[in-house]
């Protein structure tokens, strides 16, 4: 295994592999390092999906700076990645008098931030856009430019392009300490050994904390996770037009009403104390709570119509809850990505550039590679296609004619593609997360058996080594026959 | 294969084998059965328990083996199976596309359609089981799958959630393999499934059941470890302080079924919110002309003979469609009334009742909405007027109550007929 | 002394209830709805069975498993006996409908057969 690279990058989220996919660019070695089995298995995956037009964060900080400049280039971004992207606006709703003179608070701060096309819509234009909106409600603030995506997609397709441009991607490796030589970073430790570098980026997320603090920088920077559950809803029972917000309060957007570019309902998220920060269950209560929340924007939500419930966890940092995207000034060679919380994923991209200058700054001198290839093509997918496509797609390879998850007409060929991509699909939360197998109305109770048998045959393992999301989620676990008694 | 059929049905289970056999039977030319599994018989292969034939066959069978007949003779009247090959769309004018993986993207027309796609199960998400998400949470007959079919066993120590039959069945079936079945858990106050398989598969292999308790969190992250259980009150809600935590791996979901009713949708078949599937009249007709339903894509049975029988109506009457012996009805609407939760058929042809001197019989099927310790009468109701009545010893909503009516019992009906269920 | 049961001969499930004098005989049995009840009970004190239905491991099949049963309920204590001595058997594809698997199973008298055919590959 190469043990020597010019810039290692820590975390696998969409900080991390947007940075990749930008470094690729330049005729560098990058290592990605991931504790994970796969890329984005944080909160990267687990997350209200926005990317948010940019009115929300305050003036002059760098949330407003990187969230209204990420926004932008999500734009032309998402198709260049072959990146589900929807741009369905969102929206603000007011219920009282009170509230309106919050949304016009809201769009002045727009205008600050520089946010184009922000509006004050009236009852009936709010109806107009989205018709099962709480008929209490009086207002709207419009904003054109925000957007639903597909936030593992991004993910994956971030760093399979960072692949195909010459990055490295090490999954179940799990940094452990820096290398560092009289005040400089030489290297990194980690479960799978020693790497040589020049560069680290910190893109840890949630555990950005305690990276840095190994490299005795931002000593007093922690993040206390909170956590935030979501419901999703059956796209055959009820969709929604738009991202709607109620009017903001302290402590954050709210609890939301979405669509996602899968057609579902989403809501969420509530606000809540972590056990810790893998601390992904859901419970009853926040459940509930976000259930209730999201009512109050949308009442013909119906608990019966729930087909899938998670939890995320914010990098919540301590200090000014300002985004940090600097230089460590304690050691050299440490770019520091600290408190990416919300929105995050709509600033990544701004962030990810922001990181190439602080390299620039840094005196790294980045040649452009002649054959770079901004471009990644995304795989088939067959439940988006018309007849004639899908025609022509089974006629050059009949795996796409099987289909293996009924709910979301997912094909072999599809769950074939994700094992053998560019970043490959090792678990069936890989396969589910590219492929949207599973994610339906029997949330894979049908495809369950199928899906281990493939697996088993691709990976060549037994099919009691077939896992969920990694060592230790094994599906299975001996033969029917194979029992001593 | 063709591309034009008289008649396609869309399901090789026990509804639609039956309704292709009658079908052909009846003088439908050829007819197709497009199954998306590897083998036919639907859900009843992986279905190795007795229990199954005692109305059509008089005996009592193994789910496989009562399959196997159906199959057999499906076979011997040149009925054509396309396995493997799921259906994308169903068009109201009765074209149908579906895929595989060894003809490529494949285009029917038909004469007339039998919808027999059946049921799922219900999941964690419907119930909003809070935790983590790891492996070891199944439905059950995803583990029946693995288990009778892969031979593959998904854990050591299970943990039960819903007393359903097929909940009882698998406690049982892992039993036999090895596994350690280590409690059902019920939310109800009583079994949802039935008393005997209580005795047969839980009961007889020392497998305790606590009534009126749920699953208030499944522990673990990667694979459970651990699932905590609650009692719950008269009103279904957790009494604080009656939690348990169950040490275990797996959490197997036996918590009801679902008509799977995609297709019907697409070809613009109109559902009943209260069976979740097609209405249809006493013949498994649709509201669109020419296509047809049976089985549990209509409403959950209990027994799987009723899903052949249903099948067999719809065949006759989809085959009688496509020789031009069946003229635009006009109906009744059949209304579930007083302690009655859902009635299939929802509407009966008028032609059909108004002679006197017909005498066919149709079978109603019904739920009614809570428990009857004692006699039952069940009756059809034109207005104020008993036109029918029958006398159950009890009735549970857990069990299906079939009625054979003579139709020449209807025959004095002058509209909309309301089913009442009453102690009297 | 009382001893309660569950009939299990059909869905009804009826509870029944039985007195038995000091020397083990039947003196009243109560709650059955027909006599189907009173000899299932009477089996249930004497010579308790019940249909074993698993499965049977397959070598060169289309499935690796092939379902039987016991053609005949068989005594209850037999039941995890013969499932864990089915364990230990393989069959060669192809298996027929039918096709005895166990002859006179574990003394019994009673068969174990498929319940269904295991095709060769090919369709045999």
């Amino acid at each position: 295994m190469k043990n020597k690279y010019d810039v290692v990058i820590i975390g696998s989220g969409i900080i991390g592999s947007l940075t990749a996919r930008y470094l690729s660019r330049y005729n560098l070695s990058v290592l990605v390092v991931e504790k994970e089995i796969d890329v984005g298995m944080c909160p990267s995956s687990a997350n209200s999906a926005i990317i948010h037009a940019g009115y929300d964060p305050k003036p002059g900080t760098m949330k407003a700076e990187m969230n209204a400049k990420g926004n932008r280039i999500w734009h032309s971004l998402a198709p260049e990645l072959g990146i589900v992207f929807e741009k369905t606006g969102s929206l603000v709703v007011a219920t009282s008098e009170d509230d309106v003179s919050k949304l016009k608070q809201l769009q002045e701060q727009a205008a600050a931030n520089n946010i184009p096309g922000v509006e004050i819509l009236d009852k009936e234009q709010l109806k107009t856009r989205e018709p099962l909106i709480n008929p209490e409600a009086v207002a709207a603030l419009w904003a054109p430019t925000a957007a639903v995506l597909d936030p593992f997609g991004a993910v994956l397709a971030a760093a399979e392009n960072a692949v195909a441009n010459g990055v490295t991607y090490l999954f179940e490796t799990e940094f452990t300490d820096f290398i560092i030589d009289s005040g400089r970073i030489t290297g990194i430790r980690t479960t799978k050994g020693d790497f040589i570098c020049r560069r680290v980026i910190n893109a840890a997320g949630l555990y950005a904390d305690e990276v840095t603090r190994k490299a005795g920088a931002r000593i007093d920077f922690s993040i206390t996770p909170r956590k935030g559950s979501y419901l999703i809803f059956d796209p055959m029972k009820i969709t929604l037009k738009n991202v709607i917000f109620p009017v903001p309060s302290e402590m954050g957007k709210g609890i939301l009403a979405s669509t996602t570019t899968h057609g579902n309902v989403l809501i969420g998220p509530n606000n809540e104390a972590c056990d810790g920060k893998n601390d992904t269950a859901t419970g009853e209560d926040g459940l509930m709570e976000v259930f209730n929340g999201a009512k109050r924007l949308i009442p013909s939500l119906d608990l019966k119509n729930v087909i899938a419930q998670y939890c995320g966890v914010r990098a919540k940092g301590n200090g000014t809850g300002d985004f940090i995207v600097e230089k460590a000034s304690e050691v050299q060679g440490l770019i520091n990505l600290l408190g990416i919380e919300s929105p995050g994923f709509a600033s990544a991209p701004a962030i990810a550039l922001r990181v190439i200058e602080l390299l620039k700054e840094s005196g790294e001198k980045l040649e452009e590679k002649p054959d770079w290839n901004p471009v990644r093509k995304p795989f088939p997918h067959f439940h988006r296609m018309s007849n004639v496509e899908r025609k022509k797609l089974i006629a050059k390879n009949p795996a796409y004619g099987r289909i293996v998850c009924r709910c979301e007409e997912i094909t072999e060929g599809e769950i074939l593609d994700a094992i053998h991509s560019p970043v490959p699909a090792r678990t069936y939360d890989g396969i589910k997360r590219r492929t949207w197998m599973g994610t339906g109305r029997c949330q894979g109770a049908f495809d369950y058996p199928r899906v281990i048998a493939i697996l088993s045959r691709e990976l060549g393992i037994p099919a009691e080594e077939v896992t969920k999301k990694g060592k230790g989620s094994e599906l299975v676990y001996r033969g029917t026959k194979e029992c001593a008694q | 294969m063709n591309t034009t059929y008289d008649v396609v049905v869309v399901g090789a289970g026990p509804a639609g084998l039956a309704a292709a056999i009658e079908a052909k039977k009846t003088g439908a030319g050829d007819v197709l059965i497009i199954e998306r599994n590897d083998e036919p018989g639907g859900i009843l292969p992986q279905c190795i328990h007795n229990g199954f034939g005692s109305v059509i066959f008089k005996k009592d069978l193994p789910g496989p083996a009562y399959a196997y007949n159906f199959i057999e003779e499906a076979k011997t009247l040149g009925i054509e199976i396309v396995l493997d090959t799921m259906v994308l769309n169903i068009t109201p004018d009765k074209k149908i596309t579906a895929a595989n993986s060894r003809d490529g993207f494949l285009e029917f027309e038909a004469g007339a359609i039998i919808l027999a796609m059946g049921c799922r199960e219900r999941t964690r998400a419907n119930i909003r089981v809070p935790g983590d998400r790891p492996a070891g949470v199944f439905t059950a007959g995803t583990v029946q799958r693995l288990v009778n079919i892969e031979g593959l066993m998904p854990g050591k120590n299970f943990v039960i959630l819903g007393s359903g039959d097929i909940g009882m069945i698998m406690a049982r079936r892992l039993t036999l393999e090895g596994a350690n079945v280590l409690k059902v858990v019920e939310l109800m106050p009583c079994l949802t499934g039935l008393r005997r398989n209580y005795v047969q598969c839980l009961q007889d292999f020392n497998i305790p059941l606590s009534l009126s308790t749920t699953i208030k969190r499944i522990i673990g992250k990667k694979r459970v470890e651990a699932v905590e259980t609650v009692k719950v009150d008269e009103s279904l809600n957790p009494i604080s302080g009656t939690q348990e935590t169950i040490a275990c791996d797996s959490l197997l979901l036996s918590v009801g079924l679902i008509p799977e009713n995609e297709l019907s949708k697409k070809a613009g078949v109109i559902l009943d919110p209260l069976t979740g599937g097609p209405a249809v009249d006493e013949n498994m007709a649709t509201n669109i002309n020419g296509i047809y339903a049976a089985g549990n894509v209509v409403t959950i049975y209990d027994l799987v003979d009723y899903v052949s029988k249903a099948g067999m109506i719809a065949g006759t009457n989809a085959a009688l469609y496509t020789m031009g012996k069946s003229s635009s009805p006009k109906y009744y609407r059949l209304i579930p009334g007083d302690g009655v939760r859902s009635v299939v058929p929802q509407r009966i042809n008028t032609s059909n009742i108004a002679l006197k001197s017909s005498s066919t019989e149709i079978l109603i099927e019904l739920r009614v909405l809570h428990e009857f310790d004692s006699k039952v009468f069940i009756d059809i109701m034109d207005g104020d007027k008993v036109l029918y009545s029958h006398m159950e010893k009890y009735a549970r909503p857990a069990e299906m109550i079939t009625l054979r009516v003579d139709t020449s019992k209807l025959a004095g009906a002058t509209g909309d007929l309301t089913v009442v269920v009453s102690s009297k | 002394m009382e001893r309660k049961f569950v009939c299990i001969r059909c869905p009804q499930g009826c509870e029944i209830t039985t007195t038995l004098n000091g020397n083990g005989a039947i003196t009243e049995i109560t709650g059955n709805s027909c006599r189907i009840g009173a000899d299932f009970v009477k089996a249930e004190l004497t010579d308790a069975r019940r249909t074993l239905t698993t499965t049977v491991r397959v070598s060169g099949g289309t499935r690796p498993l092939c379902p039987v049963w016991t053609e005949k309920p068989v005594p209850k204590d037999k039941v995890l006996d013969l499932a864990a001595q089915l364990r230990t058997i393989t069959l060669n594809a192809p298996v027929s409908a039918g096709q005895i698997i166990i002859k006179n199973a574990a003394g019994t008298g009673i068969n174990i057969v498929a319940s269904a055919p295991v095709m060769a590959p090919g369709g045999k």
